[in-house]
């Protein structure tokens, strides 16, 4: 039994300092976002039927999967394009090809975009344009260098200029400094970023609304049940020796 | 009642039905001091139905074509009822398949259960243990996202190495000159008939062979050596009711592992289901890192290990081959004049140890991108690895072992 729990102590050792190593990636900011904040989640679902699918899909999200974090029929009715029904999907306004030759790349298709990025990833590339005027489309990104997409939330954010900051023994710190405001002051747009990544993380993956709730009651239910199993077990066993 | 009896006595006479019970359930004497260890048996065979149940309602919504495959996977998660509870039932039971068998094959290890007379049930269930791999391997390729395709990619460039018929192998595996949507309808074929009726075949004579030697035991020692008047083992127990009741224990505490990743963290952390793999696949964009699932890292590990030798990777591919059957040998490599770590001497158990430290060094590794270090610290580890069975002959023969005791040691 000695050696079995050496054995242990060096697996948790070893867990532990794998996981010490893995989290030594570019720094993000956390996304202020709950699925369990609906107000929040039907905020974001508006802002991104108004502002992302003129040219990104949503091939896999339903408009009357809306009805998940609490809208109505009728709302849900508002948000509708011309020649969609409830149980379309979101297409974008614009074809892949045409935005292909507008901006250089195909924008790609949102449903599970939370899944492969993940929230923090996305609330940080939102908020990281910078102007570059190098760039086709004037704007770059720290988070994502060269990218194809134009900075359509720009009006809201205002306009931001990359600065870097020279420190003490030649290190250098790169920051985003805002040098025309938007409409929208920062504490403002972070919010409203907020509230689009915590839709696109329930538009990612909508069942994990009812996913939680079901857990605790399958959990509940096993605990129960292993009292009982056990007890079982030491009626049955309480003879041998 | 009476009628019950009656059925099955016309039953009986017209098949082995209690014979079969007796056999290998009520009169099927198991050691009465079984461990921690000895669950991960009955918890695989309860991973294979899981699966296997799972994987049949899959099936009926899933479409095994290149162009719609991400779409269908995704439809599952969606609009199919319960859908996502399916699909996350299969993806975390193939991690879970995975952990319950490296379990099942380290208690086999370091209790001596391939020791004679129990080679040929060793050998089968590295026959298993391969056929899983396959199993999911071919598994993780259909819902044709980029770690999907990539990983597939990397796997089947390996045959390409062989020298002399590599091309024409890695051709005939996808059935195409890339990975496309020929393989993947036939890796659907072989994922869900092929590999899986294999699998229920060679589990139930792995059963067979079993119950033919009667189990090991955490002393390492006969139990059939000690019998009483009628022949019943002195330290044996009905399989049923004792055992039963007890494994039933350990399957309600596996539940509740498995459904809390089931429900709380299908993904874990990026190593059940990769981040990657809700990109839909994209011949023409390779990811900046490709990792295999977390179950096939250690070999990868090896892989990347092995330089290549003569412009060619297929070194690697041998040591990668090698490691993974490597336990097959175990049989013929331990001399030790006892089977269970208990009465082993130092020596094995600091080979042990180390064993068990290199192959989850060599997990991690195979995670971790490429980088100096890790290439070294991954070669340190894959001779430790490839040490640890090469030498077992000698050490096993030189430790000091301690007298096994004649009966059970049991409380």
């Amino acid at each position: 039994m000695k050696l079995i729990k050496k054995l242990w102590v060096l697996v948790l050792f070893s867990t532990v300092s794998a996981m010490a190593f893995a989290s030594s990636e570019a720094h993000l900011d956390k996304a202020p976002a709950s699925l369990s904040d609906q107000a929040s989640l039907q905020r974001g679902a508006k802002f991104f039927v108004v502002n992302c699918i003129a040219c990104h899909s949503a091939a896999y999200m339903r408009y009357n999967r809306l009805a998940d974090i609490g809208m109505t029929e009728a709302e849900i009715k508002t948000l509708l394009p011309e020649g969609s029904k409830l149980g379309s999907t979101m297409k974008a306004a614009m074809d892949s090809e045409s935005a292909k030759m507008a901006f250089g790349a195909a924008p790609p298709d949102l449903s599970v975009i939370a899944r492969s990025r993940g929230n923090d990833w996305l609330y940080t590339y939102l908020r990281s344009f910078y102007a570059d005027a190098t760039r086709p489309n004037g704007v770059n990104n720290v988070l994502f260098p060269l990218v194809a997409m134009p900075n359509i939330l720009g009006g809201l954010q205002g306009e931001q200029a990359l600065v870097v900051e020279k420190h003490e023994g030649g290190h250098e710190v790169q920051m985003l400094k805002l040098t025309t405001p938007g409409s929208m002051t920062t504490a403002e747009f972070d919010a409203t970023v907020g509230d689009l990544v915590n839709y696109l993380d329930f538009m990612g993956e909508p069942a994990k609304l009812v996913r939680y709730k079901i857990g605790y009651i399958v959990l509940g239910f096993l605990f129960l049940l292993l009292i009982l199993t056990y007890a079982l077990k030491k009626e049955f066993w309480k003879d041998i020796h | 009642m009476k009628y019950l009896k009656n059925l099955l006595g016309w039953v009986d006479e017209r098949f082995p039905l209690i014979e079969t019970w007796e056999f290998h359930l009520s009169k099927y004497y198991a050691p009465k001091n079984f461990n921690f260890w000895y669950f991960f048996g009955s918890l695989a065979l309860l991973v294979l139905v899981i699966q296997i149940v799972s994987g049949i309602f899959l099936t009926m919504s899933y479409k095994p074509d290149a162009l719609i495959a991400f779409a269908s996977v995704e439809y599952i998660m969606r609009d199919v009822q319960s859908g996502w509870l399916i699909r996350y039932i299969h993806s975390t039971g193939a991690s879970m398949f995975f952990i319950v068998v490296y379990l099942h094959m380290f208690r086999g290890m370091i209790y001596g259960s391939y020791r004679k007379p129990r080679e040929l049930l060793w050998i089968i269930g590295v026959v298993i243990y391969l056929a899983l791999m396959a199993e999911a391997f071919m598994g993780y390729l259909l819902p044709w996202g980029q770690m999907s395709f990539w990983g597939a990619q990397v796997i089947v460039n390996l045959f390409s190495s062989v020298p002399f018929v590599g091309n024409e192998l890695s051709v005939l595996i996808r059935g195409d000159f890339v990975i496309s949507d020929a393989t993947l309808n036939r890796f659907f074929a072989l994922h869900v008939i092929a590999i899986p009726l294999l699998l229920a075949g060679i589990v139930f004579v792995h059963l067979v062979a079993l119950h033919a030697v009667g189990s090991n035991n955490p002393d390492g020692i006969e139990i059939k050596k000690n019998k009483d008047a009628n022949g019943i083992p002195l330290d044996g127990i009905p399989f049923f009711p004792f055992i039963v009741v007890k494994d039933i224990v350990a399957v309600v505490l596996f539940l509740i592992v498995f459904c809390a990743i089931v429900f709380f963290a299908p993904d874990m952390g990026g190593y059940f289901i990769e981040a990657n793999n809700f990109v839909p696949a994209n011949p023409m964009q390779t990811p900046a890192h490709i990792a295999p699932v977390w179950y096939f890292t250690p070999y990868y590990a090896i892989l990347r290990a092995v330089p290549p030798m003569f412009g060619s990777q297929f070194p690697g591919v041998i040591a990668m081959g090698v490691a993974a059957i490597a336990v097959v040998f175990l049989p013929w490599l331990d001399r030790g004049p006892v089977k269970s770590i208990r009465y082993r001497g130092p020596i094995y158990k600091a080979f042990m140890a180390s064993f068990v430290v290199s192959f989850i060094g060599l997990g991690y590794l195979g995670l971790m991108p490429v980088t100096p270090t890790y290439t070294l610290i991954s070669q340190v580890l894959s001779v430790v690895y490839f040490a640890f069975f090469i030498l077992m002959p000698w050490y096993t023969k030189i430790d000091k072992c301690k007298p096994e005791p004649d009966r059970l040691t049991f409380k």
